[in-house]
């Protein structure tokens, strides 16, 4: 089995968000990149798959050099190779075309990919790639079994979970539960060695068309000091709620 | 021409999300002098959408739509919008509708904005706000392509009632091999869940272990409130994973959301961040979620939250 792991580099969640150039550009000054969340549950599933069932497990990212100690972190976790699309990643779509070329060219009969990242949340490409490639798509995945080109999947649903069935070619959208959080591993130094000889290749991209613009980031506004009501007087609380904040 | 909307309902009721989206694609219509078209797919009474501004209904009615399906559903959306020359298509971003828009966008070879949380401040170019960095951050984004795909945030925008009525006209799409096929569903029926309540009640380890949780769901019951709680408690075994909510966890975007007893770290914030009122009850005061907080309450959830109950339940039965 071919397995490709779409990794995400996401500012770290505890990161300052700031921007720069009139608020149009991320700024990226003292912020800590790191593998998206999600990603990492998905890489680890894939080791997994590696480990027990024989796979090979190949990691992508669409984006600048910035982002390839991020692939060699993810080939240090045990990943077989890397391939680096050389282009900005600018909205869903476009990296969903660039990963469709991937998948293409490389013949991967299932891909991992995260259920959101954690910068723009867009919960998009998964879904967009499946559909470009012409393959089936599970999201908010928590569980995962490939027998031959039969998949059993499990998703989060909204006040529980179902149990798909489904086959390959496959993308899922992942998340924790593929693997717990106490499955995940950190590069020994044995595979962070490694990880410097493995291959990262870098591809041009395809040059697909950006379908959305970031115009400008904006700040929520300043949040008012929160109002104390003690505990001696909730009667005041429930008043609050109901003719000041109208939520009851 | 006419704007989209795909209004969600579950068994045969429209969800608040579908009046939700129906008033936001008026306000899209309104500002490109057309009308609304909403796609109902197994909805019982599909009249209750004019009053939301919805002017004609494209009604399927069909068993093969009766367990959801991203693929199948986001086809027959596609169809609709083929059929009204949509330019813009409008859905929620309820579970499903995150789950089938991506999809939709591609058969539509549109662009797509998700979380976007107020009407476009301009049509031409069509431009949005969306969530991003995990609620720390706007970004107002154009959509440059011919069709547009908008996805709009739960409790963002509101219900806005107009005085009009809908036509319906019904629709029978035709359907694509769907790939994926449900097997089993665990999920409890009788409880309000996450991401349609108007009002979380949420808890962390401060309510020490599972035999406390009976006042949650206490108070949880007289606000008609979902439960849910930290990555702990969940990880620990004390509540269901379905409960945890964060940036790990579920979203939410309620317009209330009660925490007792969770301390209010950063990644559990970025996920309960896109609520309209928060209310945190903690015995420190000097715990992180009072500064994220709108109301807050220092003392000991165990003397507060009965209390809470019983003025809550006072206060309903005084307005009743
Ligand atoms: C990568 C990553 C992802 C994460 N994702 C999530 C996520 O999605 N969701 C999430 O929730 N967390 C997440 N976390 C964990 C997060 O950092 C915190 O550890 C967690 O939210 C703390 O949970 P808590 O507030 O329930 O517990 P604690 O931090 O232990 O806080 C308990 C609180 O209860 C209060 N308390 C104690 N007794 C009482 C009492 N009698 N009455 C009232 N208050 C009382 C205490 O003062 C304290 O503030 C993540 C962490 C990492 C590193
Ligand atoms: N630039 C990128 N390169 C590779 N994979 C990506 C990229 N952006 C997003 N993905 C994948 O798509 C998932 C969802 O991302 P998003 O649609 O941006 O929320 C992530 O978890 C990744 O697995």
């Amino acid at each position: 089995m071919k397995i490709l792991v779409c990794i995400s580099h996401v500012p770290d969640t505890t990161s300052k968000i700031n921007f720069t150039d009139g608020d149009t550009k991320f700024d990226t000054n003292g912020v800590q990149f790191v593998i998206n969340p999600n990603d990492e549950f998905g890489l680890t599933r894939a080791m997994w798959f590696k480990e027990k069932q024989g796979a090979s497990v190949t990691v992508v990212n669409v984006g600048g050099a910035e982002t390839e100690p991020t692939l060699r972190k993810a080939l240090a976790i045990g990943a077989d190779n890397a391939v680096r699309v050389n282009t900005e990643a600018k909205d869903g779509f476009q990296v969903a075309k660039e990963l469709a070329n991937v998948v293409k060219d490389g013949g991967y009969d299932l891909v991992i990919a995260g259920r959101e990242s954690i910068d723009y949340n867009g919960g998009m490409v998964p879904g967009m790639l499946a559909e470009l490639v012409g393959a089936n798509f599970v999201t908010n995945c928590i569980n995962l079994e490939i027998d031959g080109t039969n998949a059993k999947a499990v998703r989060e649903i909204d006040g529980g979970k179902e149990t798909v069935s489904t086959s390959l070619p496959l993308v899922i959208g992942g998340q924790k539960g593929l693997v717990e959080e106490s499955d995940l591993r950190i590069p020994n130094m044995r595979g962070i060695m490694m990880a410097r000889q493995k291959p990262l290749n870098v591809v041009e991209p395809v040059g697909a068309a950006v379908e959305t613009a970031s115009v400008k980031f904006e700040k929520p506004a300043p949040k008012g000091a929160v109002t104390l009501v003690s505990p001696d007087n909730l009667d005041e609380l429930v008043s609050l709620l109901h003719n000041e904040a109208k939520v009851i | 021409m006419s704007v989209l909307v795909y209004t969600e309902s579950e068994n045969g009721s429209f969800k608040k999300t579908a009046f939700e989206v129906a008033s936001y694609a008026k306000a899209v219509a309104d500002q490109m002098g057309t009308t609304v078209t909403a796609v109902a797919i197994n909805a019982n009474d599909t009249s209750e959408l004019g009053k939301y501004g919805v002017d004609k209904v494209l009604n399927i009615s069909n068993d093969a739509f009766k367990n959801f399906n991203a693929k199948t559903y986001a086809a027959a959306i596609a169809q609709a919008a083929k059929k009204e020359e949509a330019k813009v298509v409008v859905v929620s971003q309820t579970a499903d509708s995150k789950y089938l828009a991506p999809i939709l966008a591609v058969s539509l070879e549109a662009g797509y904005a998700s979380n976007v949380m107020e009407a476009p401040t301009s049509t031409s170019p069509f431009t949005v706000k969306r969530t991003a960095f995990t609620n720390k951050a706007f970004n107002v984004t154009t959509i440059d392509t011919e069709v547009k795909v908008v996805g709009v945030s739960n409790n963002s925008f509101g219900l806005v009632e107009t005085s009009g009525s809908a036509s319906s006209e019904d629709f029978s799409p035709s359907l694509p091999e769907s790939g994926v096929s449900v097997e089993s569903v665990d999920k409890a029926t009788d409880k309000v869940t996450i991401a349609d309540a108007e009002i979380v009640v949420s808890a962390g380890r401060g309510m020490k272990g599972p035999e406390n949780w009976g006042m949650i769901e206490e108070l949880a019951d007289v606000l008609g409130a979902a439960t849910a709680c930290s990555k702990p408690v969940s990880d620990l075994g004390w509540r269901p994973h379905s409960e945890h909510v964060g940036q790990t966890g579920k979203p939410v975007a309620s317009n209330l959301y009660i925490a007792i007893g969770i301390s209010g770290a950063i990644q559990h914030l970025a996920g309960i961040n896109a609520s309209k009122v928060k209310v945190v009850i903690n015995t420190d005061p000097e715990a992180p979620f009072f500064k994220a907080a709108d109301y807050g309450v220092v003392g000991d959830a165990f003397e507060v939250v009965p209390q809470l109950i019983e003025k809550i339940k006072a206060f309903k039965a005084a307005n009743a």
